[in-house]
């Protein structure tokens, strides 16, 4: 489209008009610009490739070494002591699932609650303390969190515990938890929640029935990948649950949990465990995926694609 | 069928009612088609609203008739939407404003310590300038809405819902267009239809007054006929208050009209006088499009 514009190399120069110079310089610069773009559009798709580049080195080096150790046992059996061949991490899976289940009972409702507080009091002074302190916390080094919550809930007690375990991954989710739900539920627009006050909604009513309902699917979101982070967290869980060779699923004795044994087998001398260790790296990161794939399914809308 | 008069029911304003009863037995009844035309329905008494120090509404007073309605006009940022909201009590829901005066509502100061907001805006309902429906709720759950926050005693039924529900649907001239889909997502409806949703779910609760804020604002031409045809419509069953900034919709909707110009009234009367022979120099001078 330029071409025709571009004065031919054959003219005199002297007899360019004024209308040829221009057409002449706007050519360059669109050629100039269409170079920048490209240039630019491709270094994003080499920054796009290298941020999911890890991931799929990871998946692919942990289906190789993992998967042929991954079986029916790995599943169901305890681990074997040292030296004997086969066993399995059921106790780890299913001790990761009730640390999970502890840190969420605490950590989703108090997570949620917070950030409805947040959301609601907005510009207030103990509002915006507590969101500084909430960051703080996410902030906060996992094994620092886990030597506090050795000094407050272990050494009372003069024993490791499940519990303590859960609780001190409750404290990791809820800063998640309740900054998710906080930003979530700013996205409600005010006048959703001013139709409902002038319907006569209580304030309560309108907070939990109309604005937190909205908000849910982002919550929902919010609150599955807090689960999936503290999942896979280990240095909280050396000073609390501590781990466990044998099978125990009380709350008040010490407990086995996936990445712990992940972290003993890999150190360990023993060709076997590190098998193991491989295998169990890639269940956990099984479940992590899970968890996030079940998170995408449930934002979805009730009323399906037309709906939200 | 039972149409739940949320007023005639509602234990928390009983004291009202009587004390209204004492004064002007008129007006005893909350029921919006049971008053008498004419009736001062709300009173509004040297009403003063701020944002924090600034006094958006400046020492107004006007009356608003039964069955009637009225339209309060004038240009942006004149106070009027201020002053609706002061009337269902949806000012104070802002942080740092503020209301002084009275606003008597079937004789009754709503602004009185023992009356709450919450029965407030159960007799005087609501519909704003952009569509608001529910997007995580039905069609039928979203007219609905109002009904399910009734105190138990008044709480309709399953099937007195349906019969409510369809109710409100006609009042709005919806109900044809979304009989066969009630399940259905309410944001999946256009804009114009979302409106006469909101419409309905506000008359769902039978309030005995509505108040409009602009409803036909962010509507195409087709839509804003509709409605307009919808408030012509619902006089006969429901005092209304509507604030637009079109003087031609007040013109042709409105029975009375509220002229308002930097948070001051300047002149209220019939629709008809003030189009046509305007006492005050700036009410003619706003209708004659000189400024605005």
């Amino acid at each position: 489209m330029t071409a025709s514009a571009m004065p031919s190399s054959r003219r005199d120069l002297a007899s360019r008009s004024y209308r040829d110079v221009l057409a002449a310089s706007t050519a360059r610069t669109l050629a100039r610009r269409r170079v920048v773009n490209h240039t630019m559009i491709g270094l994003t798709y080499v920054a796009a490739l290298v941020a999911t580049l890890p991931l799929i080195l990871i998946l692919w080096h942990l289906l190789e070494q993992g998967a042929t150790s991954v079986n029916w046992d790995f599943f169901t059996k305890i681990p074997k002591p040292a030296g004997d061949v086969g066993g399995g991490m059921a106790n780890g899976i299913v001790g990761t699932g009730m640390l999970v289940l502890i840190a969420s009972l605490v950590g989703l409702p108090v997570g949620v609650g917070a950030g409805l507080y947040l959301a609601e009091q907005r510009g207030g002074k103990l509002a915006m303390v507590v969101r500084f302190l909430s960051d703080v916390l996410n902030g906060l080094p996992s094994i620092v969190l886990g030597i506090f919550a050795w000094q407050m809930l272990v050494r009372p007690f003069k024993h490791f515990s499940a519990l303590s375990g859960g609780l001190a991954l409750a404290a990791m989710m809820i800063p998640l938890v309740t900054r998710a739900t906080e930003e979530m539920i700013r996205l409600v627009p005010v006048s959703m929640r001013e139709a409902a006050l002038a319907l006569g909604y209580t304030k309560w009513r309108t907070s939990l029935g109309v604005v937190l309902r909205t908000a849910l699917p982002g919550i929902v979101t919010g609150a599955l990948v807090a689960v999936a982070r503290i999942a896979g967290e280990t240095a909280p869980l050396i000073f609390t649950a501590f781990g466990n060779q044998f099978w125990s699923v009380s709350p008040f004795q010490p407990i086995a949990a996936l990445p712990m044994q992940i972290y003993l087998y890999a150190i360990s001398p023993y060709d076997d465990w590190h098998r193991h260790a491989w295998a169990g790296a890639l269940v956990l990161l099984a479940l992590v995926l899970i968890i996030s794939l079940a998170a995408r399914f449930a934002t979805r809308s009730r009323f399906g694609l037309g709906g939200d | 069928m039972r149409i739940p008069s949320a007023a005639a029911h509602d234990a928390s304003i009983e004291p009202a009612v009587e004390a209204a009863s004492r004064v002007e037995p008129e007006s005893v009844s909350v029921h919006a088609d049971a008053g008498t035309a004419g009736d001062v329905c709300i009173a509004v008494e040297s009403l003063d609203a701020y944002f924090g120090a600034a006094r958006v509404v400046r020492d107004v007073s006007f009356q608003v008739e039964t069955g009637r309605v009225t339209a309060i006009i004038g240009p942006s940022a004149c106070g009027k939407s201020t002053l609706l909201r002061c009337i269902n009590r949806m000012h104070e829901t802002v942080p740092a404003a503020r209301v002084e005066g009275e606003i008597r509502f079937q004789g009754r100061d709503i602004y009185e310590r023992s009356v709450s907001a919450i029965s407030v805006r159960r007799h005087i309902g609501m519909v704003f300038q952009r569509p608001t429906p529910f997007p995580t709720m039905s069609i039928r759950e979203n007219v609905a809405a109002g009904l399910k926050v009734l105190p138990r005693s008044e709480r309709p039924s399953r099937r007195e819902t349906d019969d409510i529900v369809e109710r409100a649907l006609r009042r709005a001239a919806l109900w044809d267009e979304v009989h066969d889909r009630l399940g259905a997502s309410a944001v999946a409806l256009s804009g114009g239809q979302q409106q006469r949703l909101c419409i309905a779910r506000a008359l769902a609760t039978s309030p005995a007054v509505l108040l409009l804020d602009e409803p036909t604002a962010s509507l195409d031409p087709i839509s804003t006929q509709r409605v307009e045809e919808l408030v012509y419509e619902l006089r006969e069953q429901v005092t209304i208050v509507i604030v637009t900034h079109n003087m031609q919709q007040a013109a042709r909707i409105s029975d009375r009209t509220v002229f308002m110009l930097s948070g001051e009234l300047v002149e209220a009367g019939p629709t008809n006088a003030m189009f046509t022979t305007p006492k005050d120099s700036r009410t003619e001078a706003y209708i004659t499009g000189r400024f605005g």
